[in-house]
């Protein structure tokens, strides 16, 4: 049976039908056209699907689409780029939370985002840039 | 994923009503919290449920509250929420690395305590934090409530105390008087991301004079599942956690270890990484009974 499924996407009211094996990330590309978030494990380990659900930083391809009715749902959007619509969601996560963090705080909240590229050193300088940026210094 | 049926009940008689419906049925049920060890077992294969609950609308699933004497933290609380209430972060510092120390951001928005201990991975970092901390565990059975403490919920690799029909709705603790403190220390060959090869906790508590007036030990990825060392406990108990005090407990914490080999780490070498930390972990709840930790 179809769950029916009413819940918000970036700021704006969505409603789908879904099997209840549905992921969320799977409604997010497939149904919904939103193909920031990829899916690279699968398994929670790369965080290429990240987004925020209700304000909390998740892994989408770890949520059941049915579990979000009702919920606010938050993603981020790149043409290319497997990594980095999930390091955007992260990062912002984590500015929000600390304005001014150091270099070794943002490797360690980003820990769990991997870049097949290995593009960390300019992905951690961007972030500390954006950070300084925020608050008002010049980056 | 094979197929299933989900259906997220917003209430504890709702849920207690589909559980029973779903036990006379013959339903086999999966209770999601989280999801994070969840989803992924059930991708793999490893779990086909026909019924889906979620149990993160039933609201005594989501408390977070401290009333009087102890704290409560709802089985499906989110690991970063968890953490980052003051009294886990002031009284239980401990606990809170513990929290800190599972998966990634991502994976601590959506993973919750009780399902890290419902999982029952032997190297679960949350486990052996809980059970020095004296935590119990409430369970919602088909009657009423019943009550475990952690150390008697895990049962094996993977395995929990829970009966057919019965979900765990919260875990409990006293707060910590004055002069206590915890601690959770493991060990990983990489600082993030990683599974413990062994892990300990400690709850210590210091009587008027200094001396160690209680101290709960807990052994994590030494055994099937993480388990309290009494002994090494006892071997702290009215001592000031001289240098020969913490040798002591560490052997008794050796001793009680049944590591195994893989890939990991080697039995032998678990073991003496255990005594390692039992050393460095009371040091560490010692500091914390004298500086703060508790109020």
């Amino acid at each position: 049976m179809k769950v029916h499924v009413q819940t918000e996407v970036n700021g704006e009211a969505v409603e789908f039908l879904c099997d209840p094996t549905t992921t969320l990330l799977e409604v997010l590309r497939d149904n919904l056209g939103l193909r920031g978030s990829k899916e690279g494990c699968g398994t929670g380990d790369c965080g290429a699907c990240s987004v925020e659900l209700d304000g909390a930083l998740a892994c989408s391809c770890l949520i059941l689409a049915a579990e979000t009715q009702g919920r606010s749902v938050a993603t981020a959007g790149l043409q290319c780029g497997v990594c980095t619509p999930g390091i955007v969601v992260a990062a912002k996560h984590l500015l929000e939370q600390d304005p001014n963090p150091t270099e070794e705080a943002v490797r360690y909240f980003l820990a769990g985002n991997l870049c097949r590229c290995t593009g960390y050193d300019k992905i951690i300088r961007a972030v500390l840039d954006a950070a300084a940026e925020m608050r008002g210094e010049a980056a | 994923m094979q197929g299933f049926a989900y259906e997220a009940p917003s209430s504890l008689d709702a849920l207690r009503a589909r559980l029973a419906a779903a036990q006379g049925a013959g339903e086999l049920t999966q209770v999601l919290a989280g999801g994070t060890d969840l989803l992924v077992q059930m991708k793999q294969g490893q779990r086909a449920p026909g019924l889906i609950l979620d149990i993160k609308r039933v609201g005594e699933t989501q408390a977070l509250t401290v009333d009087g004497e102890s704290l409560t933290i709802g089985a499906s609380v989110p690991a970063a929420k968890a953490k980052a209430f003051p009294l886990v972060a002031e009284a239980f510092p401990g606990l809170a690395h513990a929290i800190d120390l599972i998966g990634s951001s991502q994976i601590q928005g959506r993973a919750s305590l009780g399902g890290n201990l419902c999982n029952a991975s032997p190297a679960g970092d949350t486990i052996p934090a809980l059970i020095a901390n004296g935590f119990e565990a409430q369970i919602l059975t088909a009657g009423g409530l019943r009550t475990l403490p952690v150390e008697a919920f895990v049962t094996g690799v993977g395995k929990n105390a829970l009966a057919s029909g019965e979900v765990l709705l919260a875990l409990k603790a006293p707060v910590p008087g004055p002069r206590s403190g915890d601690a959770y220390q493991r060990f990983t060959p990489r600082t993030e991301m990683d599974i413990a090869v062994v892990g300990v906790g400690a709850r210590l508590t210091l009587d008027d004079a200094g001396v160690i007036a209680s101290a709960r030990i807990a052994l994590g990825a030494v055994a099937p599942q993480a388990f309290l060392a009494e002994a090494a406990g006892a071997a702290l108990v009215g001592t000031r956690g001289e240098p020969e005090a913490l040798e002591a407990a560490a052997a008794a914490a050796m001793a009680a270890a049944k590591p195994i080999s893989d890939k990991r780490g080697s039995a032998d070498f678990r073991r003496r990484i255990c005594g390692v930390l039992v050393k460095r972990v009371v040091a560490q709840a010692l500091e914390r009974c004298t500086t703060g930790g508790a109020k």
